[in-house]
């Protein structure tokens, strides 16, 4: 009896030792894991950025990639909070050969008496042409202060990247929307 | 022996009476305690559900406006709003408590905790303590959510009627109330005790196996549990992070799933399913397990193709944390998303079909005996393939545009879940009752418990898929009269799983009443797993002498 308890108190010492090395590897994969699904917030947008998804809008400085002949329609929409008291006027629709740089505007008016600051956030539809959406300059990046009753005029500089073109989900579409959805920047403190 | 395990048991001098379960670090008082709080818990969800049947065994308003202005004290029209709220909060809750506090208890916490110490040969759990706080860790969760329910969510309105699933912005500025809050506090320290619970059973399987007892002789219940408790490690501290995400925007101005501060409510959706999907596997490979030991046992044949039993599980596991955007296919995803996640979603039901067809294969020539569990662990094979079946349909992102969100993915997910899951705890509950308690239940009873259940479950959902298919929107309490027919034919079919609930307390309680000794094996030479080798039920501390696996 005594040698089989001493085989067995022997086995639960080492054991023991290996316990803790385990729940600590283990533990080390909860508080990563935790990480990792805060980290995706900003993978996430960089994800987003990168490949286009969800129709982000590409950044770019000039049209390297030439002009083809398929016409493309580009609309321009925009929704504003109803704690922006705002009035914005979107571009009207442009239709040109794919690979020509345009230059639009938006026009912002603050109705209140305070000045206000609003940001907006902005996609393309559909989702899939948002890689090939490429904005040279745009008011969309800052944020933007209006004055009381104060007009402002917002350019977009853009054009379509011609590899558009060989993208098979597209070939019946001959329009694009770039829709902005406008805030106040502040909304959520106040 | 006997005599050598009652010294020992005096020497520690374990408490009694109520310090015995409320101090306890004992695997087999805690998988007690856990299997009584499950019991528990169910019932309360299950009457849950009783009420939503109610509700809509005929089209209209009736139940729950008179329930509202009876528990949050409406008068007159404000009551129809109030129990339109109310009957979401009942959805809610429903499927919170028989998620986390009914299935993944009894079958982790429960049976897990008491027989996978016995089937590795190990005297205990590796971490006694933190085994008795991850079960306490549950009341107090289980406590938070039913607060939940008298509480404001919406200006005016009681309770968190989110949904499971918790989405933002409903969760965030629709619900500015506290009821939200509590429920997600509620899914913190659950998930807490989740974790804890995994870590301590990945440490018992890898490190106190007895001597001879290798990975690949472990018992296919313990192999469940062990990828199982894998997958919550990886995808609770996902959740964890996602609602404390919705905690900090509801109360402290974060924009994580708010497009106004640069952030994305589909953000949260992904979190969510990340966590989501892997979840509803963890729910049902317990059930794998405990079904192969009892068609193996009651066909007295080993189970057929062992090695690859392991490895569908593995590969379920696995393949199960890269389709979480199934559930996601109307939020926008591309075209090549979609493609993939519908691909990788079929993949799963190749090892799906390996576990299916193993079974099968266990029953094919062996000496079959139809005694309780093994009616139950037929039934759940039955079902859930049935369920798999619907599974695949809804795996094809056309199909799912149609079916999204209505009835026939609550009949999906009933028959996996309700029949799979469910079946699998009783399969579990009758197969073992007479080691955990020594006692022996009446076979014919508890064979009409199997066969009303059975009846009462397809009866319920079985219609819902013609509901679903003719459009039927999930979380309404209300529906156009075209819907009449089916939704009271549901709503009877409850009935008969209410008589069957009943009759399973009856089971217990005459079990109670008659005492007939179980014996140490009473299955005979089909159960050939280490628990049939110890008395009914096991002494206190088990294998004082660890056993030798050849």
């Amino acid at each position: 009896m005594n040698t089989i308890s001493a085989t067995h108190s022997d086995f639960q010492d080492k054991s023991r030792k290996g316990n803790l090395r385990i729940a600590i590897i283990c533990a080390s994969v909860f508080v990563g894991m935790v990480g990792l699904s805060f980290a995706a917030v900003p993978l996430y947008q960089l994800f987003c950025q990168i490949t286009g998804y969800a129709g982000t809008t590409q950044v770019s400085e000039g049209n390297v990639n030439g002009i083809i002949d398929r016409e493309m329609s580009v609309r321009f929409d925009v929704t504003v909070s109803s704690a922006l008291d705002w009035t914005i006027v979107p571009a009207s629709t442009v239709t040109d050969k794919i690979g020509e740089v345009k230059v639009v505007t938006y026009r912002a008016t603050n109705n209140s008496d305070v000045p206000v600051t609003g940001t907006a956030s902005f996609n393309v539809a559909p989702s899939i042409a948002g890689a090939y959406f490429n904005k040279i300059e745009c008011f969309c990046f800052t944020e933007q202060t209006l004055a009381p009753g104060e007009s402002v005029e917002m350019p977009i500089t853009f054009f379509l990247d011609p590899e558009l073109d060989q993208v098979r989900e597209l070939d019946t579409v001959n329009a694009i929307t770039l829709s902005y959805t406008f805030y106040a920047s502040d909304s959520r403190s106040s | 022996m006997a005599d050598a395990t009652a010294k020992h048991v005096d020497a520690h001098g374990h408490p009694t009476g109520w310090r015995r379960y409320v101090y306890s670090t004992n695997h087999k008082d805690i998988g007690t305690m856990y299997l009584i709080f499950a019991i528990i818990a169910g019932i309360i969800g299950g009457v849950l559900s009783g009420f939503m049947r109610w509700e809509l065994a005929e089209p209209g308003i009736q139940i729950f406006k008179g329930l509202a202005a009876m528990v949050y004290g409406y008068e007159g029209d404000a009551a129809i709003d109030g129990g339109k709220q109310m009957f979401n909060v009942f959805t809610t809750a429903h499927g919170l408590i028989m998620v986390f506090f009914m299935v993944m208890p009894a079958l982790i916490g429960g049976f897990g905790n008491w027989f996978v110490p016995i089937m590795i040969g190990a005297p205990d759990m590796a971490f006694p303590r933190m085994n008795n706080i991850s079960f306490w860790l549950l009341p107090a969760a289980f406590t938070l959510l039913l607060m939940s329910l008298f509480f404001e969510g919406p200006p005016g309105l009681y309770g968190a009627g989110v949904g499971w699933t918790v989405y933002a912005p409903l969760s965030t500025t629709a619900n500015p109330g506290p009821a939200v809050d509590f429920a997600i506090l509620s899914l913190h320290l659950a998930g807490a005790s989740s974790i804890l619970g995994a870590i301590n059973f990945i440490t018992t399987i890898f490190n106190m196996r007895a001597p001879g007892m290798t990975m690949h002789k472990m018992p296919l219940f313990v192999w469940s549990i062990l990828v199982t408790v894998f997958l919550l490690l990886l995808s609770l501290p996902v959740l964890a992070g996602a609602i404390t995400m919705l905690l900090t925007d509801r109360n402290f101005g974060t924009t994580f799933f708010d497009p106004e501060g640069g952030g994305d409510p589909v953000l949260y959706q992904h979190l969510f399913w990340f966590f989501g999907h892997p979840e509803v596997y963890v729910l049902i490979l317990p059930g794998f397990g405990i079904v192969s030991h009892i068609v193996s046992t009651f066909s007295k044949k080993p189970v057929f193709g062992y090695l690859g039993m392991v490895y569908a599980m593995i590969a379920i596991g696995f393949v199960g944390f890269i389709v979480w955007a199934h559930h996601m296919y109307t939020t926008g995803l591309s075209l090549n998303v979609q493609r993939y996640f519908v691909a990788a979603t079929m993949v799963i039901a190749v090892p799906t079909g390996v576990k299916i067809f193993s079974w099968l294969a266990t029953m094919w020539g062996g000496s079959i005996s139809f005694r309780t569990p093994m009616l139950w662990a037929l039934g759940f094979i039955f079902l859930f393939t049935v369920g798999g079946v619907t599974g695949v349909v809804l795996a094809n992102a056309g199909a799912d545009r149609v079916l999204h969100d209505t009835y026939y993915v609550v009949a999906h997910f009933h028959y996996t879940m309700s029949m799979g899951a469910t079946f699998g705890v009783f399969a579990g509950w009758y197969y073992w009752y007479p080691k955990m308690f020594g006692i022996m239940y009446n076979e014919a009873l508890a064979n009409l418990h199997f066969w009303t259940l059975f009846i009462g479950a397809n009866v319920v959902f079985f219609p819902q898929h013609f509901l679903g298919l003719a459009g039927m929107p999930r979380r309404y309490i209300d529906y156009p009269d075209a819907y009449a027919l089916w939704n009271m034919v549901s709503s009877v079919g409850y009935l008969i799983t209410l008589l069957s609930m009943f009759i399973f307390i009856w089971v217990i309680i005459e079990s109670r009443m008659k005492k007939r000794v179980a014996g140490d094996n009473p299955w005979g030479e089909g159960a050939t797993t280490l628990e049939w080798t110890l008395s009914s039920p096991p002494p206190f501390h088990q294998f004082e002498t660890l056993p030798r696996i050849k």
